[in-house]
């Protein structure tokens, strides 16, 4: 939202730094994201157009000579001549000239040069040449009436005016105009604050016999103000007003048109024309569509209606108009309109913006019915219309008398009760009723004192203008703002409790550690994958969870493994030379939604750990379980397993904790990493972190483990076992039969060989034994040994060597 | 026997005593490793030593003489040992020093060994900006990253077809039903969406649990955005949330200042502007000194000297109300910002995609 100073003071008497009033705007919550101080330019002066003549070296650039009162030079009979690459004027027109030592908006400065041999003395300029828009395209043609000589900007108003550019929050339908802006900046500043009452010469006929209103749906349209204008002649709009609209960032297009876009940046009120003479009896009525009706939009768009979109409708109940979005071009105002019909409504803010969203046609009209307009200035701003218009036009307007003024539903007027005590409890600082007064008055919000209220309770009548002002915490805000946000007190409020984290994400924090301390880096793959990447990595029977509005096909589906991920980041660094990584990541998988359970909304979500080794081999992977259940002091069990998704078809363990499965460990499917463009082998290991995390909390005050002070003796024992034993499930029946004195089982030695069956391998183990009360003796040592002995030959079949 | 034949043959005794000794020590000194250094040890304290041969021979001496050549042979056979000792203790330091100086390295020689990894840098904030939190009282809340639109907007004051809705871009899910929003002309909208912010963790948070409540939500969240650099569809957020008797405005901006120079250290502050957030009133913008420039005005903070961190705000009542819990009685604030661009002003990264390329250059820097 841009406004001027000078539009502002039309309201207000604002004065001081424009610098200061900028940090005052911002302080009030309308953040100034720009400010533009006009210069004053007292270079450029109003000249006229004495002669054109063909530069005789140049056909792009033609010679004029320029009458400056008080000047002579080089041009025909004293003029000033200067080379100029615009077209656009003709002898008599004024154009502003930058004299010779102007310095321009841009920084240019201008010197006298010759330009193919001719002398220039001087430039003339064009409106984005003097910062005042954007139309480069010709030199500026100036009103007849202005003065020769004089200083441009002086003469347009404009020297030293200030240009804000401000946020205004979606809470703030009062700053969407110049006044709401005024408004609020004058009561910081402490002045008085007005909206002049236009002033309208009715000169026409009753409006009631050209024209009447009709409101279907009250829902939809609250209030349905209109006035009829005749003798319109479609011209263009003063300098002054296009230059303002311009600077405001919209585009001039003729008189009525600059009007419309003036009065709703004036007042914050969106308002329609229709040509009089297309619209049957001058009769306008407005009705939620039952949908399906079609309207030719103002941009040539053929538009369909939903059910319950807004339309105006005419008096056979053709669609003419799509309420506060957009008109109907078979309504259209054109050169020819000689009576116009000015719609100024107030419609359902939901309404309107449901609409303009479907269609894609959010216009500064929808934006301000969205956040909600003033129905009180309805009247208002009817008559302001037809001032400007009558000022604008060459000869006056003739209005007709009166306005018809449909009514619908309108919000009724809110009336808070502000209690000083709670004001000062949510700002932290005490705040009496005459305080509260004093701050809320002078934007609108009229404070009447309760009768009988010993607390000072006050009732806020809160004014159209605010729609979003309805409780007491709203009036809070307000008091705020204009207080002063950083003058409100600093205090820091104490939990009863300490802080801290739970001991699952304590432990969390651990496990990131162990795996860094084991050299693997943290990777945060993108979570959304292409539909294909599941299939791709290998893991079969998994509906992921899709996204209904994916930005890319690529990336429309939920991951329901890390390994898709893991496997891009390891391609990625392979393809840039980064050879054999080692990540990991800890983050949430999702479930297929036909897994959840019939009382579940929410897809299933599990924190997945997963880690790969790229160009590793499946025991680092199985060296990081162990090491992870060591640091967290648990037991590591895995379960070999075939055909594990995305695994190598017999490289592969389920991850157990006792007997419950937790992950996999294993080789990446060779097939799988060639998919992913990595020419080397991965290790994988992936775990359930919650169920990791869950054993570990109830490991962590394992208590303290006696060590003995008695001598210990090792003993080592091979066996013949067969392959389709698992190593590990000997050392379990070694754990077993040693009992209490069996310290600790080390493999030590694998061996396959001739000497040996051929699915069969030599484990050899070192047994170390130790008791906490005494020295073993050389029988007992004996007897533990051969327990172990029997039990791995029984349970296993096994033959010791 | 006694007179000048007993004295004369004393004299030789103790000058044959002194000889050997001499000798003795003589063959030491002259041994130069421990090995040569062995090798005299029989001669020198042997039964077929000088010395022993003399001390076999006192026997025969007379008793007067037999004292004085013992003291003098015992003496001369200490001074022995000793010098022996002292010897093969020179000796054997001498040749460790030798061998030790033939293990001479070059320890630049060493090929590296194995490098630890590294935590995200995400997860690096969020650590710290989770410990300067703890530290304040907070404790830190979990939840779904797939959530309802209950929680993640109709709690949160933000009923369907809200025109604030159009502030967050969001992702929904196809959970296979599709349920239509309450407008019923949406058509296509489901119930489940990709949390887009954190704020659903505090709906959470709130319902299931009585305040007082001091706690923080990081985690990860989602917006239907395109990528670029400053922008991600999946990116992290820590929200904070207090909910106490008597809080105030004052108490969100003092928390606020806290958390500030706790985090980004004691020269730079915050500041408040007001703002608009469905679930807070009064809403404020949260700023803080630009840390480049030190609140001078540079590029990064176009020269305000501030620059933008989050959102924060006093709980709306309709939220506090929406779980369970009465705004008469206690009232609280909530604040929050973006997690990855702390990250990313700490280090002078200019693209947050850097930060999700997984570029193993890219990790092992931090």
């Amino acid at each position: 939202m841009k406004v001027l100073l000078s539009w502002l003071r039309e309201f207000a008497p604002i004065e001081g730094d424009p610098a200061e009033l900028a940090d005052h705007l911002s302080d009030l919550g309308m953040a100034v994201e720009e400010m533009r101080v006009l210069p004053p330019l007292d270079g450029v002066v109003v000249a006229r157009v004495a002669g054109l003549r063909p530069h005789p070296e140049a056909d792009r650039i033609q010679l004029v000579d320029v009458d400056v009162p008080g000047t002579t030079g080089e041009g025909t009979d004293g003029a000033l001549q200067v080379c100029c690459g615009a077209f656009n004027m003709a002898e008599g027109d004024l154009v502003p000239l930058a004299t010779v030592g102007t310095t321009m908006p841009g920084g240019l400065e201008i010197g006298e040069r010759r330009l193919r041999g001719q002398l220039s003395q001087g430039m003339c300029c064009s409106a984005a040449e003097l910062g005042l828009g954007d139309d480069a395209e010709g030199i500026m043609i100036l009103p007849r009436e202005f003065e020769l000589g004089v200083p441009l900007m002086s003469q347009l108003g404009l020297a030293g005016d200030v240009l804000y550019d401000l946020e205004v929050n979606p809470n703030r339908p009062d700053a969407m105009s110049v006044a709401g802006v005024a408004r609020d900046l004058a009561a910081r500043l402490g002045v008085p604050f007005g909206v002049p009452a236009p002033v309208v010469s009715e000169t026409g006929e009753d409006i009631s016999t050209v024209a009447s209103v009709e409101i279907i749906d009250p829902d939809l349209c609250g209030r349905f103000g209109v006035r009829v204008i005749r003798d319109v002649s479609i011209g263009q709009s003063p300098l002054w007003m296009q230059l303002r609209l311009v600077l405001c960032g919209m585009r001039p297009i003729n008189s009525v048109v600059d009007v419309s876009n003036y009065v709703m940046l004036e007042l914050g009120t969106p308002n329609h024309t229709y040509d009089l003479a297309l619209v049957p009896d001058g009769h306008l009525g407005t009705r939620r569509s039952a949908g399906g009706e079609r309207l030719v939009t103002l941009d040539g768009t053929e538009r369909e209606m939903l059910r319950g979109d807004g339309l105006i409708v005419d008096r056979d109940d053709r669609p003419i108009g799509i309420s506060g979005v957009m008109g109907g071009e078979n309504t259209e105002i054109s050169d020819s309109t000689t009576a116009v019909l000015l719609e100024l409504a107030w419609w359902d803010r939901l309404s309107i913006s449901r609409t303009s969203q479907r269609l894609g046609l959010r216009s500064e009209a929808s934006i301000r019915f969205e956040r909600g307009t003033d129905h009180e200035l309805v009247p208002v701003a009817l008559d302001r219309f037809c001032e400007l218009l009558d000022r604008v036009t060459p000869g006056g307007v003739s209005v007709c008398s009166g306005r018809l003024d449909g009514r619908g539903d309108l919000p009724t007027a809110a009336r808070v009760r502000v209690r000083p005590a709670r004001m000062s409890h949510l700002l932290g600082r005490p705040f009496s009723a005459d305080e509260l007064r004093g701050l809320l008055d002078p934007i609108g919000l009229r404070c009447a004192v309760l009768e009988d209220d010993a607390d000072g309770t006050l009732e806020v009548m809160i004014p159209s203008f605010r729609p979003d002002v309805a409780t007491e915490t709203d009036v809070a805000e307000e008091v705020a703002r204009h207080y002063g946000y950083g003058r409100l007190g600093r205090t820091v409020p104490r939990s009863p409790e300490p802080g801290r984290l739970t001991p699952t994400q304590r432990l969390r924090r651990d496990l990131r550690r162990v795996l860094v301390g084991a050299g693997l880096s943290e990777a945060m793959p993108n979570p959304f994958l292409a539909p294909d990447a599941v299939r791709r990595a290998g893991i079969d029977g998994v509906e992921p969870v899709r996204l209904l509005n994916p930005l890319a096909t690529e990336e429309s589906v939920l991951r329901p493994s890390l390994l898709p991920g893991l496997l891009a980041a390891a391609a990625y660094n392979t393809s840039h030379r980064n050879q054999s990584v080692s990540l990991f990541e800890i983050g949430v998988v999702f479930g297929s939604p036909s897994a959840r359970s019939a009382s579940d909304e929410l897809p299933t979500e599990t924190e997945h750990l997963g880690a790969i080794w790229a160009g590793g081999a499946v025991v680092d992977a199985v060296r990081m379980w162990d090491l992870i259940c060591h640091a967290f002091g648990l037991d590591a069990s895995l379960k070999n397993s075939a055909d594990l998704d995305g695994m190598h078809p017999v490289r592969a363990a389920e991850v157990m904790l006792g007997d419950q499965p937790i992950g996999v460990v294993g080789e990446v499917d060779p097939v799988v990493c060639e998919r992913h463009g990595l020419d080397e082998r991965c290790g994988w290991l992936q775990l359930d972190v919650e169920s990791l995390l869950s054993a570990a909390a109830g490991a962590a005050d394992r208590p303290y483990q006696v060590v003995s002070t008695y001598p210990s003796s090792d003993t080592d024992l091979a066996f013949a076992v067969s392959d389709s034993v698992q190593a590990s499930h000997v050392r379990d029946t070694l754990q077993a039969a040693g009992g209490r004195e069996l310290r600790s089982v080390a493999l030590f030695d694998i061996y396959r060989g001739d000497q040996l069956a051929s699915d069969t391998r030599s484990l050899a183990y070192r047994l170390r034994l130790q008791a906490d009360d005494r020295t073993l003796t050389d029988e007992q040592v004996a007897e533990i040994r051969q327990r172990c002995i029997d039990a791995v030959e029984r349970t296993h079949g096994a033959v010791l060597r | 026997m006694n007179g000048p034949a007993a004295d004369a043959g004393l004299d030789t005794l103790l000058a044959d005593i002194d000889a050997a000794r001499s000798q003795g020590l003589a063959a030491i000194a002259a041994a130069s490793t421990t090995d040569e250094l062995a090798h005299t040890e029989s001669g020198l304290f042997g039964r077929k030593s000088v010395l022993g041969r003399i001390k076999q021979g006192f026997g025969s001496l007379p008793v007067e003489m037999r004292a004085t050549a013992g003291r003098a042979l015992n003496e001369a056979q200490q001074e022995l040992r000793a010098a022996y000792a002292n010897a093969a203790d020179e000796l054997a330091a001498a040749a460790r020093r030798t061998q030790l100086q033939q293990e001479w390295l070059d320890l630049t020689e060493t090929p590296p060994g194995p490098a630890r990894g590294h935590l995200h840098l995400v997860t690096q904030t969020t650590e710290r900006l989770e410990d300067v939190f703890v530290g304040m009282g907070f404790t830190v809340s979990e939840g779904p990253q797939a959530e309802t639109d209950w929680y993640n907007f109709e709690a949160l004051n933000l009923p369907a077809a809200h025109p604030a809705r159009s502030m967050w871009d969001t992702l929904y899910l196809d959970l296979g039903e599709r349920t239509e929003l309450g407008d019923g002309e949406g058509g296509e909208a489901s119930n489940v969406v990709l949390r887009t912010h954190t704020s659903p963790v505090q709906i959470r948070v709130m319902e299931s649990q009585p305040p007082p409540i001091y706690t923080i939500c990081p985690g990860r969240v989602f917006r239907r955005d395109t990528a670029d650099a400053s922008h991600m569809p999946v990116f992290h957020q820590i929200e904070g949330l207090v909910v106490d008797r008597g809080i105030s405005f004052a108490d969100l901006a003092g928390t606020l200042e806290e958390f500030t120079s706790a985090y980004f250290g004691k020269a730079i502050s915050s500041r408040l502007r007001p703002s608009y957030f469905p679930f807070t009133e009064p809403s404020a913008e949260f700023d803080i000194t630009c840390v480049i420039c030190g609140g001078a005005g540079c590029q990064t903070c176009q020269r305000t000297g501030w620059i933008e961190l989050g959102g924060c705000g006093m709980v709306h009542p309709n939220v506090l109300a929406n779980c369970g819990i009465d705004f008469e009685e206690w009232t609280g604030f909530a604040f929050g910002f973006g997690i990855d661009r702390l990250a990313l002003m700490r280090h002078g990264i200019d693209d947050l995609r850097d930060m999700y390329t997984n570029d193993i250059r890219f990790l092992s820097q931090f």
